[in-house]
């Protein structure tokens, strides 16, 4: 019939369209990753990854912008993470829905929203300047520790209302106090999906490069940080150098894209780690 | 005295006014039904004598509660102690996440109990109270989420009584479960009656008449009749109770 026909033809119009946009979007992935690896994998080299920068950039390695990196990942997270979790218990598990929660909710959602050279500059005249930490690991961290709050928070309000309310409730039944019941029901359930939330901070903090930049990056500083008040060099930040004001730009351009790589490497290794932990919690904690 | 009394109570939700003017008064060691058609307030009753509907946002409670004489909504009265002496059963299982031994144990270990040996003790006597011990002995460290939704049940009773309550509310208890497993629940409730007072909300008209002594029915918010199980169901006093238990509406 006329009408069943135009309804399988605009079916399947619906489906085809759906299917090549999803496809395309994961076609832009790849050709980003291609083209950064096919670029960049030729000077990826063991020495790459364990020697200082060499001859104004051009050659050598990049080891100390890699442990740069993985300091100030894991510093904004030692930051964000406990934080971000306690804030998100208080909102959803203390607040009541009403316009307070809103407004707080609002408001961390705006925090998201601000453009991450506000946070920089914001790091800067706070951590650098007022607080008097200078440019160091510290005040880097705790400027890219701010810009993974929300997401944290968020992530870890909406693993809480997944939850099942039967849970709490069996728990104060029980005569347990709120405390006691986040401590050893809700928070334990809900850590594999606030593990997520850690996953996607992190992926989101490793690449920034505008917080770090009057916070902490060098431009060129071929040591180790012996304490968090040091400066380091960072990924973001070293490709964004060799490729715009480097002593020779033309040379290091493979340098550049295999820093790149490196990057994407580490983001990627992280959130394996993660996954895998992600995973033991889930199993530990699943419910049918 | 008795066990368990409300005295004319009313509870509000926001502007819906759920539970009119209950007065009802329960006997130590007796099984109550509650029943009732969805949204009558039967379970709204069950959950004013532990007080679970303090958690809801814009509740108000008229009217006294008693349990044995004592008002359990003065101010004087700590609600994690309510709690530890009115045990919950709810209507879908819901074990936590944890060992079948923590889930027994962790009323004792909330409430600030760490003497090994006890818990121990307490854990095996529970799950033999609830019918269970056999089947789980061997699994203790094993997650509860491995048994059966029928055993997750039963873990879930032990897990009440393991704080010795003097009294048991259950939501429902049997109403997720295959017909074995209910009447296995049946029969724990038949025994459990010797130790506790137990209020028990039920959908199934059957079940009410195989386990309770006392039978109430609730209507809009009303108690209709509340007499002796046998009364209700062959002798019923109000037309309502009459039609809802032969089954014209509900």
């Amino acid at each position: 019939m006329q009408s069943d026909l135009k309804k399988i033809l605009s079916q399947s119009i619906a489906f085809w369209t759906f299917r090549i946009l999803s496809l395309a979007v994961m076609g832009i992935l790849f050709s980003i990753l291609g083209f950064i690896i096919v670029k960049g994998i030729g000077v990826v080299s063991w020495d790459f990854i364990t020697k200082m920068p060499e001859d104004g950039m051009t050659k050598g390695g990049i080891y100390p912008a890699i442990i740069g990196t993985l300091c100030l990942i894991a510093g904004s997270m030692l930051f964000a993470f406990p934080i971000g979790v306690m804030s998100g218990i208080y909102i959803f598990e203390y607040t009541k829905d009403s316009w307070y929660r809103r407004f707080v909710q609002l408001m961390t959602a705006n925090l998201a929203g601000v453009p991450s050279i506000v946070f920089g500059l914001f790091g800067m005249a706070l951590f650098v300047n007022k607080l008097g930490f200078g440019d160091s690991i510290l005040a880097g961290s705790l400027t890219l520790g701010l810009l993974a709050l929300p997401v944290v928070i968020r992530t870890t309000e909406e693993a809480l209302k997944a939850i099942d309310n039967s849970y709490r409730e069996a728990s104060y039944a029980l005569g347990a106090t709120k405390l006691q019941t986040i401590k050893r029901v809700t928070l334990p359930m809900a850590l594999p999906n606030i593990i997520t939330g850690l996953i996607l901070s992190i992926g989101r903090v490793s690449g920034e490069t505008a917080p770090i930049l009057f916070t902490v990056a060098a431009y060129f500083l071929p040591k180790l940080p012996t304490s968090v008040f040091d400066q380091v060099m960072a990924l973001p930040y070293h490709l964004y150098v060799i490729s715009t004001s480097g002593t020779n730009i033309a040379e290091s351009r493979g340098m550049a894209y295999g820093t790149a790589v490196i990057l994407i490497l580490i983001v990627l290794i992280l959130n394996i780690i993660a996954n895998i932990i992600r995973r033991f919690l889930t199993k530990k904690y699943k419910t049918n | 005295m008795y066990k368990i009394e409300s005295k004319n109570v009313n509870l509000h939700y926001g502007s819906f006014h759920a539970l009119k003017g209950i007065n009802m008064a329960i006997e130590k060691n007796t099984v109550t039904a509650l029943i009732g058609p969805s949204g009558c307030g039967k379970s709204t009753f069950l959950r004013l004598f532990n007080r679970m509907n303090d958690l809801i946002d814009g509740v108000k409670i008229e009217g006294e509660c008693l349990i044995d004489g004592k008002d359990i909504y003065s101010k004087s009265i700590k609600i994690d102690d309510l709690r530890k002496r009115v045990g919950m059963v709810f209507q879908k299982p819901n074990p936590f996440p944890k060992s079948v031994f923590e889930n027994v144990a962790y009323g004792l270990r909330v409430n600030g109990i760490t003497h090994k040996n006890f818990i121990e003790e307490r854990v095996e006597v529970c799950l033999k109270q609830a019918a269970l011990w056999d089947e789980v002995k061997d699994k203790l460290k094993k997650s509860a989420m491995a048994l059966s939704g029928g055993q997750q049940q039963r873990l879930c009773i032990a897990r009440a009584l393991a704080i010795e309550p003097s009294v048991l509310l259950m939501d429902e208890p049997a109403s997720a479960l295959d017909p074995i497993s209910t009447a296995k629940i049946e029969e724990l409730i038949y025994d459990l009656k010797n130790l506790y007072t137990i209020i028990i909300v039920t959908h199934n008209m059957q079940q009410a008449g195989r386990v309770s002594d006392s039978t109430a029915f609730f209507y809009l918010g009303e108690l209709v009749e509340f007499d002796s199980t046998k009364k209700i169901f062959t002798n019923p006093t109000d037309v309502r109770t009459q039609n809802y238990i032969t089954g014209r509406f509900g």
